[in-house]
């Protein structure tokens, strides 16, 4: 395989969010608004790369009967990093995420990238294809995100579109989330279907 | 009085699944019939408290003790991926029908974020260990509630005319979005 479709396939194809439905939680926990979305993306992005390149190249040493685990806690390390610099350098941020920032660790889509990726492939393949499955996740949440922000307040990344007495307020709370979401995977099943 | 409260915000207001967004994957994945929904919760009841009173333990007197709270994260999920493989040895040696009923869930446990969500938030939260068994008993069970809920409701959808583009995910979502809608109904009891 090239790597230019191990790259695009996170974007499309195997999209994380529309089409596999995995990481579920940060994709309806955070989207409250388009820069949560995008801030929860990049950060994934991140452990993503860094454990798909550290894991194949370990991937030699470990067990196989403990590999789990030990993924978990190259994972773990990458999570706490990226935990420990968004506290000191983007605090608001860090804030409004909260909880879902340590959950960056049981994420499937981490994990599930390591198994079925990183532990058979070379180090650069890996790299990129944590990168197209990280900005794919992205992609999905900023999506995600900037619907909801526009339909429940009339903002995209904080702009004002419209006023927002005619926003939706459910869209920004809990039910939104779900609703938003289930009408994008059709809308998007509807797309492929004809492309 | 106390832990009546407690339990009311845990189970209902604030809930894990439809208002705290914990938890699903397996509210989407093992939802489809209403038996497999109970087993899930019987799981997750069993591990999350058994993992919130060894993880109380471990920040208290391991981390709180040493300085070294950074190691939160990865010393939690990896007392939790060892304690669901602990759990489901004894499970299987003590108690086979037990084992039977639970068994093919354990193993999906350990990426369920809601355990690892409960573990931190007792933390963040500051409870002493009854307040810290309380919570993470009725959190399961508002897990289980929104669990049993979604999958009555979808063994009814299955019957149902719904429009093409639709099946599968998307009205399975649309349904956990009105089911979220009804659960904000408890907002302000507590």
């Amino acid at each position: 395989m090239n790597q230019w479709s191990n790259f695009s396939k996170g974007f499309f194809k195997e999209n994380a969010v529309f089409t596999l439905l995995l990481g579920m939680c940060p994709t309806l926990g955070v989207t409250s608004s388009a820069s949560n979305g995008l801030g929860m993306g990049l950060a994934t992005t991140f452990v993503l790369v860094m454990s798909n390149l550290v894991i194949s190249l370990i991937k030699n040493l470990i067990p196989d009967k403990v590999r789990i685990p030990a993924f978990i806690v190259v994972i773990a390390t990458f999570v706490t990093v990226v935990q420990m610099a968004m506290e000191a350098y983007v605090p608001a941020l860090f804030e409004s995420l909260g909880l879902f920032i340590p959950l960056i660790v049981v994420n499937c889509i981490v994990l599930g990238r390591a198994e079925s990726f990183a532990s058979k492939n070379n180090p650069i393949s890996s790299i990129i294809d944590g990168l197209g499955m990280g900005l794919g996740f992205a992609m999905a949440l900023t999506i995600l995100g900037s619907v909801r922000e526009l339909l429940g307040s009339g903002k995209m990344f904080g702009v004002s579109i419209y006023p927002e007495d005619y926003g939706m307020l459910v869209f920004v709370l809990a039910p939104g989330a779900f609703i938003a979401l289930g009408y994008l995977i059709a809308f998007i099943n509807r797309v492929k279907k004809t492309a | 009085m106390e832990f009546v409260l407690l339990m009311i915000s845990a189970i209902f207001v604030n809930n894990i699944v439809l208002s705290q967004f914990l938890g699903i994957c397996p509210f989407l994945g093992v939802s489809k019939k209403i038996s497999t929904g109970v087993g899930m919760t019987g799981a997750v009841t069993f591990v999350m408290v058994i993992a919130t009173v060894v993880t109380y333990i471990l920040q208290k007197y391991v981390l709180d003790k040493f300085g070294v709270g950074y190691l939160q994260t990865i010393s939690f999920i990896l007392v939790i991926a060892a304690l669901v493989q602990l759990v489901e040895i004894i499970l299987k040696k003590v108690s086979p029908p037990l084992y039977q009923a639970l068994g093919v869930f354990l193993p999906l446990i350990t990426t369920n974020c809601a355990i690892l969500g409960v573990a931190i938030m007792t933390i963040q939260k500051d409870y002493d260990l009854v307040h810290a068994v309380v919570f993470s008993a009725s959190t399961a069970l508002g897990f289980g509630l929104a669990l049993i809920t979604f999958a009555g409701i979808r063994e009814q959808l299955d019957l149902m005319d719904v429009p093409k583009g639709m099946k599968g995910t998307p009205i399975a979502l649309i349904v956990a979005g009105l089911l979220a809608m009804a659960f904000m109904g408890f907002s302000g009891i507590v």
